[in-house]
């Protein structure tokens, strides 16, 4: 028999702050570019990972995200990587377009990798080493039911028994993410899709 | 634990440069006829891929009734002739139905013209959308983007979803066209091939490029099936964004999982139908991962010289030749091998061969480090 699974952590990302269960824990000014806030974001963890300067903007967050997400815990091996966004890996492939479309400028093959959403969790799998279960949904709006019914299928079938679960979406607009870890723990809120869809709408405005 | 239904392969379709509809690809397979030309880019530039004759697609979506007020774009038009051949053969409730799009790219071609704007339907979800609407289905489309695996994760999401009783039947597709996005980006990873590609072989040299759509018809109904999902996984490398783990890790993982999942010894295991992109390390990974688990002699074909590699519909289009060999108890022969360049060696098909087979397994791996494996069971030997 499974034990119930419960959300128990949730990280998001939002106008320049990291909100983590429910609290802002850190933040920087509003004005700043998104790549100022998410190096201050890594400062400010005290963690090493030459990786990180090589990341897109959208492999940034996800990695961010998922470092407030585990601070304080090693990851179970078996936790599953299930994340949805809109945009897909827009942000990049505008730059790859860019450099293909203008002779002048120079096109990059270590660009061209990160033009596919998933490689932000080849990104997370090898940060955390896991050989997990990964899947990325380009959906219009964060789809929480969606997810549930997905991750009880990895749950009861044994193909994970954790999971970082979420929505990492960045385009021209702006930036919005929301992680959330599901684990066997005894803390936390149950598994159901009004849980998550509520912890997804809190301090709910776009960069 | 809650027995799960059994999930069943309904229908198929194929639609690609070399055949349009499954039956048609099949022939030309059995034929050893690839669809890979010499293609110009300017003139001392060429690439060689599998691509449509704009004028025989727009033909055969011109005899469909669609509107001709909206611009469909190249993949959307593909889309909705495979979804019009498979509900026209499939009389199902769309209620009790739900949508699943593989695609890497979409329609990733309209950021050209995007000067300050970006296109809605440059959007991989807008595809969803698009048939949606011109089907009148019922449920939220799913559109999936994982790299080279995603059209075989497709009919997982399918299954999975199924297994949850949240629908009846899942129709899955899988698709991408080639754009001078996607043809740069291989270009500049040098990564394709100057000729037609050669999975496995010694003097492999990479990718060609290919474009196609497919759709698979899945339901925990049996109807008149013949075949049934019985085990499928995915795994990580957590090795490398763009290359595979030279010890194959997450292909192991993933098929030693789906293996558990069927509830079969890796010896049950008929055929293989694999990723063989013809690039060097991923045909040699695989053999790796194949030896692993001492599959390295079962009958191996990749359709990669005939396709191209299509990227979110291969592993769709693989699946199905993987679902006809069952059907049909024939292995389908691989297309480039002349002098097998991996070790261990693997058993490449060379021909067209009769044979009782069972169970198919099929393999993906892709950017991002993902591996999916699908295993096929024939109900005809249950």
């Amino acid at each position: 028999m499974h034990k119930n699974h419960q959300i128990s952590a949730t990280v998001l990302l939002r106008n320049h702050q990291v909100i983590l269960n429910g609290k802002v824990i850190f933040e920087v000014a509003k004005d700043l570019e998104l790549s100022v806030f998410l190096k201050a974001c890594y400062q400010d963890l005290e963690i090493d990972y030459a990786k990180f300067y090589k990341m897109d903007l959208l492999s940034k967050l996800g990695f961010i995200a998922s470092e407030y997400l585990a601070k304080d815990q090693k990851l179970n091996s078996e936790t599953a990587l299930i994340l949805q966004n809109s945009a897909g890996s827009l942000e990049t492939d505008l730059n790859y377009q860019a450099s293909i479309s203008d002779e002048n400028a120079f096109a990059s093959p270590s660009v061209f990798v990160y033009t596919l959403p998933n490689i932000v969790l080849g990104e997370l799998s090898i940060r955390h080493q896991l050989q997990t279960e990964n899947a990325f949904f380009i959906s219009e709006k964060f789809d929480a039911s969606f997810l549930i019914v997905y991750l009880q299928n990895l749950f009861s079938t044994n193909k994970a028994n954790a999971a970082i679960c979420g929505w990492l979406d960045l385009d021209k607009e702006g930036y919005n993410v929301f992680l959330s870890l599901i684990t066997q723990d005894e803390k936390g809120n149950a598994l159901t899709a009004e849980n998550l869809k509520e912890n997804y709408e809190q301090f709910k405005t776009r960069a | 634990m809650q027995q799960k239904p059994a999930v069943h392969i309904i229908d198929d379709e194929i639609i690609a440069p070399l055949g349009w509809g499954t039956s048609a690809n099949l022939a030309q397979i059995k034929q050893r006829q690839t669809a890979i030309k010499k293609h110009k880019i300017s003139a001392e530039n060429f690439y060689y891929a599998a691509l449509f004759e704009e004028e025989k697609l727009q033909q055969n979506f011109d005899e469909l009734s669609f509107s001709k007020a909206e611009d469909f774009t190249k993949l959307e038009k593909l889309f909705l002739i495979t979804v019009h051949h498979l509900l026209e053969r499939n009389p199902i409730n769309l209620e009790e139905t739900v949508l699943i799009i593989s695609t890497t790219k979409g329609n990733v071609e309209l950021l050209e013209k995007a000067e300050n704007s970006i296109p809605e339907k440059s959007k991989l979800y807008s595809l969803g959308k698009t048939i949606q609407k011109y089907f009148n289905l019922k449920n939220e489309p799913i559109t999936l983007s994982n790299a080279c695996i995603s059209g075989g994760l497709g009919l997982s999401v399918g299954k999975r979803l199924l297994e949850e009783n949240a629908y009846k039947n899942a129709l899955v597709l899988g698709g991408d066209v080639v754009s001078k996005f996607t043809r740069s980006g291989f270009q500049l990873l040098q990564a394709m091939d100057s000729e037609i590609c050669k999975p496995y072989d010694k003097k492999r040299k990479g990718i060609n490029l290919g474009e196609a759509t497919a759709g698979v018809l899945l339901s925990t109904e049996k109807r008149n099936s013949t075949i049934q999902i019985v085990g499928e996984a995915t795994a990580n490398d957590a090795n490398h964004i763009s290359g595979p783990s030279r010890t194959g890790e997450g292909l192991v993982k993933a098929i030693s999982l789906a293996l558990k999942e069927a509830h079969l010894e890796a010896s049950a295991i008929d055929c293989i139908s694999a990723h063989g992109t013809a690039t060097l390390y991923n045909d040699a990974m695989e053999a790796q991962a194949f030896g692993r688990l001492n599959l390295q002699q079962k009958p191996l074909t990749s359709y990669k010289a005939y396709y191209g590699h299509t990227f979110g519909a291969s592993a769709l289009i693989e699946s199905i030749l993987s679902i006809k060999s069952l059907q049909q108890n024939l292995l389908f022969p691989s297309l480039g091998c002349d002098e097998i360049g991996v070790e261990p060696p693997l058993n490449i098909q060379q021909n067209l061969e009769k044979k009782e087979l069972k169970f198919a397994l099929k393999t993906a791996s892709g950017f991002g480090g993902c591996n999916f494996a699908m295993i096929f069971k024939n109900l005809k030997y249950a």
